[in-house]
């Protein structure tokens, strides 16, 4: 057998080996390693424990480095663990580390071996095992092991002692009831003067100070102990991290520590250490103007220096002061610029979200007008980042900082023709939104998109597909602001539509039938006698010429001319109905497209003929059928307008013409304006009878739990962002809706009323969603909301009278009152600062509230168990009881309670002679009064604790103890 | 003193008692924490403070690996991976940072410094000061510097076990530990003496083995 061993030794390849054979394999390198793999398999079978180490050796390194799953060598791990020698038990550790985890069978094994290690006479054992077990420890090790842990927490070995108290925060967190019995030396660790130690204890602290600040609270004087005294860089940071979370919690704390933080702001030479007192100053001592003012002088630093990270945690404090101290990021307007050209694209981001962060009413304007402009001229990724944070920005609670829609509408037609431009999908949306939300920017949005429909060359640009679809879909729905229908239609119509995905072609298929009805309706309209427009009872003619009845019948009156200003250049120059008034009145049409002759809209017909043709063989339904349909209208009505050519003399009957009638139905049917959709109407739709939403969904429920969507978005198919209202209340609300002129308009409001000029039409009860812009809805106004109305006219009127004092008011913007915007899912679902038993634990030692009553104490009758114990009983049964000692100990300070009642006074004398020794029991103070008043810390003692037995303070909020004050 | 003493001794028949019990009695005993650790399980899992210690070359191998929570290594080759492809995107002399939360998972962050032909790359939550990382890696490099005189990439690929040994003296657990790099020697030359002796006198045939190690 021995010789056999040697034989092994002699011929096994060492990991030097191994590296070097794989350095200079020839056969590739997986075939290297799984030759690899198999020898060491082989070998690590062997009795030989220096093969068997070897062969582990070889096999970890193989898994760090190449990525092997090494989890079935856990055995051979735990068998070298337990070596005598050194170099193998190293080894054997190591692999543990490296590969075990929670659920490795194997670990039961290793308790005993931890254990014997951990208690070993020779340190590098121990910390062979500490380094081991901070890793792996599972429940059972922790709480198995927890002695050994506690014993080494007082080791007088610094190389020990340290690691011991880092693995406490792996022991903690696993086995919680291990708090009862550690945490007095880990606490006693703090005031060591070892560095080193001091460094450990406070980095444990700061970890668990991170999950539940609050159950730290009473240790605040130890830290700021050490935050005044120490001068490592290292622990100072770790401190001010612990105070970061502590402060916010105590305001008296936070009063506290804004002068040495200041101090060491101002006096450290560390770049680290200011930065992480700048942090803590803007996070979460906001309130402190003397210290905020310092921080953000050093910020300043921070920016101009030639260093890249420095700029960029200067900007990143910044964007941390910006959501309370907007000022101190006004302040560096200038750098903050500047760092958006920088070369490093961290900084780039980061001064970006500064500058949106700036935007206001007044400013937006400018800044998106710069940042546009910036966009273009900059690489695709960041010009993305740029666009994408200038829509949302804009966008933000139903565009709330946008005041000029003509020019907001403009820029996103701007946007679309920036190259590399990625964020369509954002501009579509806010396209349409914008048109069925702000009724002044539909002349402007008409306007934008003819632009972009008109050039051919977008057609080619896949990434403008959607934009396209919008545009096509605002050209459609308000033709009635367009200025020249025809160069519409063909713009609609063009060859190059066939680059368009079939969806977004059917949308422009359509769009071009709603231009062909407003074309041909124009069109009878301007055959027609010239006292058409008063007389008319149709309703579409009510909708868009409504104002010049109103302006027929006040004539007199100036004030109504006013109002009538607010819509009647739009109407008499571009809006198309008032070809009738070009018939009485030729020069008021200037600017109107050429003239519609009989001719032309033959041959117009002609073309949608010969162009759509083709496409009644689509392969796609949507476009065939889109086309099929206007193919049939074109049909019908050309019949019926060469019919009515030949009898052209008599243009009165006209009117009554077949084609009349179809026209008007058409126009009828395209009439309604659309209106944005709340995110919850799809809940206010009553569920179908015989409709079981519920039925053999409960397990699926019970497997997505934890994937919260917001209801809307369940349904939508083209996205929750439009659609149609399915509830009167929800279409209701308009902004700016304060309004105390009701009274002075109110003939207007009547008026109005009766010939249905409303921004939203009150009651739509389909939900079209499709992924293109949905048709119109011909049923409307069939109920409205008397209230919601009311409210609208009253807003409408408020704004004509404000016109004349107004430059430039802001339109109208829908809102819907319950939630435009689609609820964000809880995506970072912090957990809940629950009562969990690490913090309860931690309370209990702290606070004192469940003191184990042991034989070794002199009071073992104590009463006050408290539910918590008993569920512990098991493990309660072994706390050592020395562990209620008062822990917190302000007096080292010097900061004792000036305020304090006298009463309190023999209570400071009390702590003052605590020092080292246990606590003098049974004192007699006013328990209960002093319990309320002055702290937890020094609810430990026994007799209070027998003074208040029913006390249960891990079931409750603590108070907050008057340290530091 | 003799407190500590007693609860020593209070506590290890309980102990041992429990280890020779049945690991079914084990489960029982503590199915009522069992539930609560679960949940803290998981806040350790997004909460360490030091998360993993990379060290890949420019061409993106892997040279050092070392990661403070359990990852299975698909997942942890499939991250080294990630972290490369962004590194190697980067121009020289800008920030040392790099948006993590990517590859990480929620509050990471990552910091790198590029020395000659490797990366140095910590990945960190907000437990740590950014800044003082950038001075950890620092200090890893100063101690690799000082034991292997003037260090190069082959010095880490060929020195496995010192590397870790030195890794393991300045972060333990993920916390950092030891900053100073002289204790740092110190330590791991404790150590690698400790496992020169324990070899010597590993052998039967003593020769053998130094004839090997020749």
């Amino acid at each position: 057998m021995a010789g056999s061993s040697i034989m092994e030794n002699l011929f096994q390849r060492t990991l030097e080996d191994l590296i070097k054979g794989m350095r200079l394999q020839l056969i590739g390198e997986s075939a290297f390693i799984s030759k690899a793999v198999e020898e060491i398999r082989r070998e690590i079978k062997s009795t030989d424990p220096h093969t068997k180490s070897t062969a582990l050796h070889k096999l970890c390194y193989l898994s760090a480095i190449h990525g092997l799953d090494i989890s079935w060598a856990a055995f051979h791990a735990v068998e070298l663990m337990s070596s005598s020698r050194f170099s193998h038990k190293s080894v054997g550790y190591h692999a543990a580390a490296l590969s075990f985890h929670d659920a490795t069978p194997v670990l039961l094994l290793t308790t005993n071996q931890l254990r014997k290690d951990l208690s070993s006479p020779n340190p590098f054992e121990a910390s062979l095992a500490l380094q081991t077990l901070s890793r792996i420890a599972t429940v059972d090790l922790a709480r198995d092991l927890t002695p050994e842990v506690f014993s080494l927490l007082s080791s007088g070995r610094v190389f020990v002692r340290k690691k011991a108290i880092a693995v406490v925060l792996r022991v903690f967190d696993k086995y919680p009831d291990a708090v009862r019995v550690c945490f007095k030396r880990l606490v006693e660790n703090l005031e060591s003067s070892d560095p080193q130690i001091v460094s450990a204890v406070v980095g444990v602290f700061c970890e668990l100070a991170s999950r539940d600040p609050r159950s730290y609270l009473p240790l605040a004087p130890e830290f700021y102990r050490v935050l005044v005294d120490c001068k490592n860089n290292w622990v100072l940071i770790k401190v001010l991290k612990i105070f970061a979370k502590l402060a916010p919690l105590e305001p008296r704390l936070a009063k506290r520590i804004v002068e040495p933080i200041c101090e060491i702001m101002r006096a450290t030479g560390a770049k680290s250490v200011m930065f992480e007192c700048v942090r803590t100053v803007l996070t979460s001592l906001g309130d402190h103007d003397s210290g905020v003012k310092l921080a953000v002088s050093k910020v300043k630093e921070l920016l101009v220096d030639e260093d890249p990270n420095l700029r960029y945690l200067g900007l990143q404090a910044l964007s941390v002061a910006s959501e309370k101290h907007l000022w101190a990021v006004l302040e560096n307007k200038e750098s903050v610029i500047k760092s958006l050209s920088d070369e490093d694209s961290n900084i780039r981001v980061e001064s970006l979200r500064l500058v949106m962060a700036m935007v206001s009413e007044s400013n937006v304007t400018e800044i998106s007008g710069v940042l546009v402009n910036y966009a273009l001229k900059s690489d695709p990724e960041f010009c993305n980042e740029i666009l994408g944070s200038v829509l949302t920005t804009c966008s933000r609670n139903v565009y709330e900082i946008v005041v000029d829609f003509d020019w907001y509408v403009s820029l996103l037609g701007e946007m679309a023709r920036i190259p590399n431009c990625q964020e369509s999908e954002e501009i579509e949306r806010q396209l349409i939104d914008i048109g069925m939300r702000v009724k002044d920017a539909r002349l402007q949005l008409v306007r934008v998109a003819r632009d972009l429909l008109i050039d051919p060359a977008l057609l080619g640009n896949a990434c403008l597909h959607r934009i396209l679809c919008a545009a096509a879909w605002v050209a459609g729905e308000y033709i009635d602001f367009a200025g020249n229908l025809f160069e519409l239609i063909d713009a609609l119509l063009q060859p190059r539509t066939n680059l368009l995905p079939p969806s977004i072609r059917a949308v422009y298929i359509h769009s071009a039938l709603k231009v062909l009805v407003f074309c041909l309706d124009c069109y009878l309209m301007q055959n027609e006698d010239g006292n058409l427009v008063v007389g008319q009872s149709d309703p579409f003619i009510g909708k868009r010429c409504s104002v010049a009845p109103e302006s027929a019948t006040c004539q007199s009156s100036n004030l109504e001319q006013h109002e009538d200003l607010t819509s009647n250049p739009r109407n008499t120059t571009e809006s198309p109905e008032d070809l009738s008034v070009f018939e009485n009145n030729a020069d008021t049409a200037v600017t109107q497209g050429p003239a519609i002759t009989h001719e032309y809209m033959l041959g117009l017909l002609d073309r949608i003929e010969l162009v759509l043709g083709p496409l009644t063989a689509n392969q796609d339904v949507e476009v065939l059928d889109r086309a099929s349909n206007i193919l049939a209208f074109v049909r019908l009505v050309k019949a019926e307008l060469i019919d009515n050519a030949s009898q052209k003399a008599n243009r009165a009957d006209k009117k009554d013409t077949q084609v009349s009638a179809i026209i008007t139905l058409m126009r009828d049917a395209f009439v309604t304006d659309l209106g944005p959709v709340s995110v919850s109407a799809q809940g206010r739709v009553a569920v179908p009878d015989g409709l079981d939403l519920k039925e053999n969904l409960d397990d699926l429920s019970a497997i997505c739990g934890d994937i919260e969507l917001p209801s809307s978005s369940s349904f939508g198919i083209g996205g929750p962002q439009f659609g149609i209202s399915s509830d009167a209340t929800s279409t209701g609300l308009l902004k700016n809706e304060e309004s105390g002129l009701v009274n002075e308009s109110t003939s207007l409001l009547e008026h109005r009323k009766r010939h249905g000029l409303y921004y939203l039409p009150s009651e739509k009860n389909e939900i079209s969603q499709y992924d293109y812009p949905p048709a119109n809805d011909p049923r409307s106004n069939s109920n409205s909301d008397e209230a919601a109305e009311l409210a609208k006219l009253t807003e409408q009127s408020l704004v004509l009278k404000k016109k004349p004092n107004q430059t430039k008011p802001r339109p109208v913007v829908v809102k819907l009152d319950d939630g435009d915007v689609v609820p964000l899912p809880i995506s970072n679902k912090r957990p809940e600062p629950r009562d969990d038993s690490l913090s309860g634990a931690i309370k209990d030692i702290l606070l004192g509230s469940t003191i184990k009553p042991s034989s070794s104490q002199s009071n073992p009758s104590d009463k006050s168990s408290s539910k918590r114990k008993e569920k512990k009983k098991q493990v309660a049964a072994d706390i050592p009881s020395q562990i209620k000692e008062n822990l917190g100990d302000a007096e080292g300070l010097g900061l004792e309670n000036p305020g304090s009642s006298s009463k309190d006074h023999d209570y400071v004398k009390e702590r003052r002679q605590r020092g080292k020794e246990k606590i003098v029991e049974g004192e007699g103070h006013d328990q209960k009064a002093r319990k309320k008043k002055s702290s937890h810390r020094h609810g430990k003692h026994k007799t209070r604790q027998k003074a208040n037995s029913p006390l249960n303070v891990v079931s409750q909020t603590p108070e907050i103890p008057d340290f530091l004050l | 003193m003799s407190l500590q003493r007693g609860c020593s001794r209070s506590l290890s028949p309980r102990t041992t008692a429990v280890s020779t019990s049945v690991f079914e009695d084990f489960k029982a005993c503590i199915s009522e924490e069992a539930s609560c650790q679960t949940i803290s399980e998981i806040n350790l899992k997004k909460q360490k403070m030091i998360r993993a210690v990379l060290v890949m070359n420019t061409q993106g191998r892997p040279r050092i690996t070392k990661f403070y929570e359990f990852w299975p290594v698909e997942k942890q080759h499939e991250a080294i991976r990630n972290v490369f492809s962004v590194l190697c995107s980067r121009a020289e002399h800008v920030s040392n940072f790099v948006d993590a939360e990517s590859i990480f998972g929620p509050d990471s962050r990552l910091v790198y410094k590029h020395f000659a032909t490797l990366y140095f790359v910590l990945i960190f939550d907000s437990s740590e000061n950014e800044l003082a990382m950038l001075d950890l890696i620092q200090v890893f490099v100063e101690t690799l510097d000082k034991c292997f005189r003037n260090v190069c990439e082959l010095d880490i690929v060929f020195n496995y076990s010192k590397i870790h040994a030195i890794l393991d003296e300045i972060i333990f657990g993920g916390q950092v530990l030891e900053t100073s790099s002289t204790e740092v020697m110190k330590a791991v030359e404790e150590i690698t003496k400790l496992e020169a002796a324990s070899n010597a006198i590993n052998l039967v045939s003593k020769s053998v083995s130094n004839w090997r190690s020749r």
